[in-house]
């Protein structure tokens, strides 16, 4: 599997102020993306997520470090022959159309005629975007915007697609959909590097993660190396059963109505509330054994620094 | 081809801007102007009609080559536009010389317009077309190129207010500066008159590209002045676009 995506030791410092003081934003920030793989690069808010895109898209230039797309120097256009990018909160010429839209990015990656026609009606077809082809960019919504932005990040059959936040500000439908898409672009054997900082989305997806917290790389790997498969504890709903019976098998969280939710620690107890509830006839509305999430991961990480 | 993209929807986002309805401004200013400067002066009308015509279309290309090409730069870096932009295979130079490109199109689009009223304005009052004007109105448009190219280096680092101001001052600089060839002849040789010298070459002279004078008093235009006046308006243009290319290689979009 060869490496799309490659970052060395990329440093980065922003002036601020009347009498410009360095501020270090990335610090010695090194990964790789794998070929085909859904990459999430997870960090909270002025982590350095955004900066590191924009290093790699050379929109900033890192003050050390190495980056290669393709095994090229990122510092070349042509490395970029095979990108895509949607940024974050896409702005884009609103005084077109989103059909004029896609035309002037089409015209500016060399692909004309006929051929052009067909891709952007391909591409509004795959975002869902044909109704409001004709219609202005300023009378689009966030959804929409986000939608046509992906429709351009993919004109160029990119095999690597660089989404920073493309979640962000989207309804849960439009999340769903858009997840979806996603994982549409792997199974057609795209790279996809997707930046975020809601862990369900990159736990959901992704098969390989790297962490970043105030410009360094605390954790990277696969998914199922970061987080453990040990069961932490196990939610148990009952109905029918009084919480004080339950007092010493584990903690009761909440009552309902006739519903317990009850907090089971220990595997071997989770029999013994089977049998209890059994012989008292009330009913299990459900059983889920709660493993380590990338949150409990994300939480304690961010603890320690 | 990708220079050429990026011009036309620079053309296309000046259309949309309603940046052609000052053509409308241009007309009324003619029409008023020669009419008024007319009755309060002695002699000749037409060549009243004539200096009000070509200074209108200085000021109003000037009007658009700075208030235009100094926010052209900075509204794709402020409304971010530019980052999906230069994340596509372009080079930096190409995106910056479409803008030129671009805006210029517009100018040359809205002096052919002008330049059209104008001559309709003047033929009601002479019946004959006088073709030699249009000679100055195409150095008035090369002056124009020339501040795009000044208000477009200015739009590349600072503000579009600040780079207005600068771009303003550089006009008026390059419309005075002649005064210093005037000094040099006085000031005896010397440091100060080496001094003097410096300062006129690094300083634009913008006078060179003014002809009106000349077309409208009907006095002879040699082809040498032409040649020179058009060389120093491609070089200087060229000299600036470069420096503003340089500036922008570089730059962070934060």
């Amino acid at each position: 599997m060869g490496r799309v995506l490659e970052l060395e030791n990329v440093h980065k410092a922003y002036r601020l102020g009347f009498i410009p003081r360095k501020k270090p934003v990335l610090k010695g920030v090194s990964f790789h993306v794998n070929e085909g793989e859904i990459f999430g690069y997870l960090g909270p808010n002025g982590a350095g997520k955004t900066t590191t895109i924009k290093c790699i898209l050379n929109l900033i230039f890192p003050d050390a470090g190495r980056i290669t797309i393709f095994g090229q120097d990122s510092l070349r256009p042509r490395a970029r022959q095979k990108v895509g990018f949607l940024p974050e909160n896409p702005y884009f010429y609103d005084y077109l159309t989103g059909r004029e839209f896609l035309a002037f990015y089409a015209d500016l990656l060399g692909i004309h005629g006929q051929a052009r026609q067909e891709r952007i009606g391909y591409f509004l077809k795959l975002v869902g975007m044909e109704r409001a082809a004709d219609l202005q960019l300023r009378k689009y919504s966030r959804g929409m915007l986000q939608r046509i932005g992906l429709a351009q990040a993919l004109l160029n059959d990119p095999a690597l697609v660089i989404l920073d936040e493309p979640m962000g500000g989207l309804d849960p439908i439009g999340r769903k959909e858009f997840r979806d898409i996603i994982v549409n672009l792997k199974k057609e054997g795209r790279t996809v590097f997707l930046s975020s900082h809601i862990l369900q989305d990159i736990e959901m997806i992704c098969d390989r993660v790297a962490i970043i917290l105030a410009g360094e790389i605390i954790n990277q790997g696969y998914l199922g190396d970061l987080i453990s498969e040990k069961v932490l504890f196990t939610e148990v709903i009952i109905s029918g059963v009084p919480a004080a019976e339950f007092d010493h098998l584990g903690e009761s969280v909440s009552t309902s109505g006739d519903r317990v939710l009850l907090k089971v620690y220990e595997e071997e107890k989770i029999d013994r509330v089977i049998s209890l509830v059994q012989q008292k006839k009330g009913k299990i509305i459900s059983l889920i054994p709660r493993t380590e999430t990338l949150e409990d991961i994300f939480v304690n990480m961010v603890k320690n620094q | 081809m990708k220079i050429t993209t990026i011009a036309l929807n620079t053309f296309k986002e000046a259309k949309r801007d309603r940046v052609l309805y000052l053509l409308f401004f241009f007309v009324a200013v003619c029409l008023l102007f020669s009419r008024f400067l007319a009755l309060l002066t002695v002699g000749d009308r037409v060549k009243i009609i004539k200096d009000v015509g070509l200074a209108s279309i200085s000021l109003f290309g000037m009007l658009m080559a700075i208030l235009m090409g100094t926010g052209l730069v900075y509204k794709e870096i402020d409304k971010k536009t530019i980052f999906t932009l230069l994340a596509k295979p372009i080079h930096r130079a190409e995106f910056l010389l479409g803008k030129f490109l671009g805006l210029v199109l517009t100018i040359f689009i809205m002096t052919v317009l002008m330049t059209a009223v104008f001559l309709l304005i003047l033929f009601l009052h002479t019946f004959t077309v006088e073709w030699k004007i249009l000679l100055a109105i195409l150095y008035i448009f090369f002056e124009l190129c020339l501040m795009t190219a000044v208000a477009l280096l200015f739009s590349t680092f600072t503000t579009p207010i600040l780079a207005s101001l600068y771009s303003l001052a550089f006009y008026l600089i390059g419309h005075l500066s002649w005064s210093l060839e005037m000094l040099i002849k006085k000031v005896k040789s010397g440091t100060g008159r080496a001094a003097l010298k410096v300062l006129y070459t690094v300083l634009p002279d913008l006078e060179n590209f003014n002809f009106k004078t000349e077309v409208v008093h009907n006095l002879p235009l040699p082809g040498k002045l032409l040649g020179v006046s058009f060389m120093y308006g491609v070089v200087y243009t060229a000299f600036l676009l470069l420096l503003a290319i340089l500036v922008f290689r570089r730059r962070d979009f934060v």
